[in-house]
């Protein structure tokens, strides 16, 4: 399963243009891009939201051109799931449990195969089971963002795209939620995109990085390929994780680093025979 | 929807865009009020002329104003039917039962669609070249004698105006929550009545629970800011009326007097 | 310096509610003091911040602002002294452009139209908006809006401005813009300053910060005392700087450490004082 890009002339306003690439089965690619860079109009191509204007969006064996039917995009949206930004503004149902259901229920399960999976999605996004026949509107944000992507899941997509998924979310609640989809990504092969501001995330998390400005694709990479241009990244108006930051004080200081460090613990690994660490044992 | 409700002004300087809001929502009231006063060819004409003059004056192709005419369309082709059916007078052109065309009904359907298209013009002309803002602004203006009847004008313009800052906030939540149940496998717009009804809700629902969140999120930081309502406000928006005002007043009084003459004819 | 926010055993229960959202609330703010208050969502740090010019109003306690102490009598003197720039940028923007949204305050005190254009044009003059004047909400970024949320109070003349959780919904350039903006105008205009937050690096810029849990006052101290907890602020729901998470993976790799907090350069001028020495 794969995602082909090919888009050519821009639409009106934050449009995006020839962007070509290619999001392999299995991998965890963060999009990334400062504010109107193009990034969630990207997004919304990836399940047909939006069609291109000219070139092709391929998922899987299905080709999406400007042409294509609007009649037969449903196969397609199950296998790519959206979680927006601030997801909990879609639940509407009377309870958690049939809200979850009802993304299913569209593609065709049963309600009694879609209840099934509401009971054991909300298991997965670490919800009690008791919140099953509450009305969504009695939780708590944090929750309410967990039934939303509950709901996501319950569709079983091949493909997960969060968009900001911890946008609003306290420190703890984001730590979980972002863990949350790392066990997905890593115990069931879920192929995750995530569009972030998180730098952070995009180094503990991401194997493929894009790297969106001005409508356009201008570097795909692994995490560690794109951290290591300081420069060049804020050029483009990007930060840096705080580990690349803190390595790059260090290399001021003198300090040396091969490979440049993505998490505190290779930063402490590497820094460990340069401060004499290894005399203490 | 956007379309619909905002995106009807068009952005200029002509001398009608500079008149004062309240000039022209006087104008045009009062210019629709006049049409009906027109009773033959002579002072259609005249009013025919005089609306061409207007929109000449406001520097906007005509296209955007006949684009104002096709909404009504049938309900105008209707009453000119109904006219051109119903009316006796003159000499026979054809008939079958209660059904004549005749001279006079041919002509009273001409003057009723003249009028509509006139009336059309016309408010098309005030929303044209009017923000929406400025014309809550004369509103407010025009109904403030009525505060001396207790009726709260302040408050009533205040709600306007909060309501026409939150239709773009809201038509984005509308399109956002769209889209995310459209990924979750909603057809918006088809399938038959039933199910197009259905499909409603999962979009209504999100989009109250925002608004309430909204309304309430809005009256918070209202109250914060020193909102207590009441006629001790201040206003930072004032309007002026300018020469421009008296020179487009003194138009319509002319034209009143010539409508007048005419009809005696 | 004086205080100028003084709150005694503040107790406060959201009508209907189980729990109290806060409980025994006592702490001063010194004038021009910039004070965070941090928490895990739900530990009341925004309940504290509506107690504090009545848009809630405490169950018990007492809370003096500017001198008043805060009653029915004097609720809209204190809010005209405390600004507060909300969360969510869209759902406090009243007017319909810029202007009109800054303007706002000023409409409501019954301030001379004069005066009003005034005050209009200096304080967007102060948060950078000037050229926005004319604009609608609808074509600001987020950051340009709690922008706009500033200028608004500022034309007020207050005293102490709070942020509650103002920088949440912004990406990270929007939140260096507002905070940089806040950082110019609370020296040029000796404002003092309350910031809710869970952003650890906007807690760090704070003469002192407050720890609240469960509606609680945990702790209240400098920001090095309340780092020096280091992972253990993982457990109150908070975040750790930077430098405590390195800290505490060169401690695990045998490496003494100090105890003491040291934000990010001190800690590169420490390692850097083992490297030369080795």
């Amino acid at each position: 399963m794969s995602f082909t890009y090919q888009a050519g002339t821009p639409f009106a306003g934050d449009g995006i243009k020839d962007v070509s690439g290619t999001i392999h089965d299995g991998s965890y690619t963060a999009i990334i891009g400062h504010t109107g860079s193009g990034k969630s109009t990207i997004l919304q191509h990836l399940n047909a939201l939006l069609k291109p204007t000219s070139g092709t969006v391929t998922i899987g064996d299905k080709v999406i051109t400007n042409e294509t039917n609007n009649k037969n995009l449903k196969p397609l949206r199950q296998k790519v799931g959206m979680v927006f930004q601030f997801a909990e503004n879609q639940l509407f149902e009377q309870t958690v449990a049939k809200d979850i259901a009802f993304g299913p229920q569209n593609f065709g399960v049963s309600e009694k195969d879609a209840l099934a999976l509401a009971d054991k999605m909300v298991a997965m996004v670490g919800l009690p089971h008791d919140v099953l026949e509450k009305s969504p509107f009695d939780l708590s944000g944090g929750q309410m963002r967990r039934v939303a992507i509950a709901g996501v899941l319950a569709m079983q997509p091949e493909v997960l795209v969060l968009d900001e998924p911890t946008a609003g979310l306290d420190p703890a609640g984001r730590h979980e939620m972002m863990t949350m989809f790392e066990r997905l990504h890593r115990e069931q092969g879920q192929t995750i995109v995530l569009v972030t501001h998180q730098m952070d995330d995009v180094a503990d998390y991401a194997d493929t990085v894009w790297v969106m400005a001005e409508g356009r694709l201008i570097k795909t990479g692994t995490p560690r390929e794109i951290f290591s241009d300081p420069a060049w990244l804020k050029a483009n108006q990007l930060g840096l994780p705080k580990t690349a930051q803190m390595a790059q004080q260090l290399i001021a200081k003198g300090f040396h680093f091969d490979p440049r460090p993505l998490t505190e613990t290779e930063l402490a690994d590497q820094l460990l025979p340069q401060i004499g660490g290894g005399q203490h044992g | 929807m956007d379309k619909l409700l905002l995106g009807r002004y068009i952005p200029g300087h002509s001398w009608i865009h500079q008149l004062d809001p309240r000039t022209k929502l006087m104008a045009s009231f009062y210019y629709i009020g006049i049409v009906f006063l027109a009773n033959n060819w002579q002072t259609y004409l005249m009013m025919f002329v005089a609306t061409l003059f207007m929109i000449w004056l406001s520097g906007i192709r005509i296209g955007f104003f006949l684009r104002g005419v096709r909404p009504l369309i049938w309900l105008i082709l209707f009453t000119v039917a109904l006219q051109v059916l119903f009316v006796r007078g003159g000499m026979v052109y054809w008939h079958w039962g209660w059904l004549w065309i005749t001279k006079l009904g041919l002509i009273n359907g001409a003057f009723i669609f003249v009028r509509f298209v006139l009336i059309i013009f016309m408010s098309t002309l005030l929303t044209l070249t009017t923000q929406p803002l400025s014309l809550a602004d004369a509103v407010e203006s025009l109904l403030k004698p009525l505060r001396v009847i207790r009726v709260p004008v302040t408050e009533l313009a205040l709600v306007l105006q909060i309501a026409l800052r939150f239709v773009p906030t809201l038509m984005d939540q509308t399109t956002k929550i769209m889209n995310a149940q459209r990924a979750r496998g909603v057809d918006f717009g088809e399938g038959n009545i039933f199910q197009q009804m259905k499909a409603v809700v999962p979009l209504l629902i999100p989009l109250f629970v925002s608004s309430f969140t909204t309304a309430d999120e809005l009256a918070t930081a209202m109250e914060a800011r020193g909102y207590q309502g009441g006629d001790d406000r201040t206003k930072y928006r004032i309007l002026r009326y300018h020469q421009r005002d008296w020179i487009a007043a003194a138009g319509m009084a002319v034209l009143t007097g010539l409508l007048l003459l005419l009809r005696a004819y | 310096m004086g205080n100028v926010i003084r709150v005694q055993h503040l107790n406060y229960t959201y009508p209907e509610a189980k729990h109290q959202a806060l409980t025994d609330v006592s702490f001063d703010v010194a004038k021009g003091e910039w004070l965070a208050i941090i928490g895990h969502n739900g530990s009341g740090k925004s309940t504290l911040a509506k107690n504090l010019n009545g848009l809630l109003a405490p169950e018990s306690g007492t809370v003096e602002v500017a001198g008043m102490t805060l009653s029915e009598e004097t609720v809209w003197d204190i809010r005209a002294k405390v600004g507060i720039v909300f969360q969510n940028p869209d759902n406090q923007f009243v007017g319909a452009t810029v202007a009109d949204d800054v303007a706002f305050g000023l409409e409501n005190r019954g301030v001379p139209r004069d005066e009003m254009v005034k005050r209009v044009d200096e304080s967007l003059e102060r948060v950078g908006m000037t050229a926005f004047a004319d604009r609608e909400p609808a074509r600001l970024s987020g950051g340009q809006k709690q922008r706009v949320a500033i200028a608004g109070i500022i034309a007020q003349r207050p005293e102490i401005i709070i942020l509650d959780e103002s920088t949440s919904m912004l990406d990270p350039a929007g939140r260096q813009e507002v905070l940089g903006v806040i950082r110019e105008l609370k020296d040029e205009l000796n404002l003092t300053v309350l910031s809710i937050t869970h952003d650890i690096d906007e807690a760090a810029v704070a003469h002192r910060i407050i720890l609240l849990n469960d509606g609680k006052i945990n702790e209240i101290g400098t920001p090095s005392d309340i780092f020096a907890h280091g992972t253990d602020l993982l457990r109150l729901g908070l975040d750790v700087p930077y430098s405590e998470k390195l800290k505490d993976a060169l401690i695990q790799r045998g490496v003494a450490m100090p105890k003491a907090y040291l934000d990010n350069e001190r800690l590169v001028d420490y390692l850097w004082t083992l490297h030369s020495t080795m």
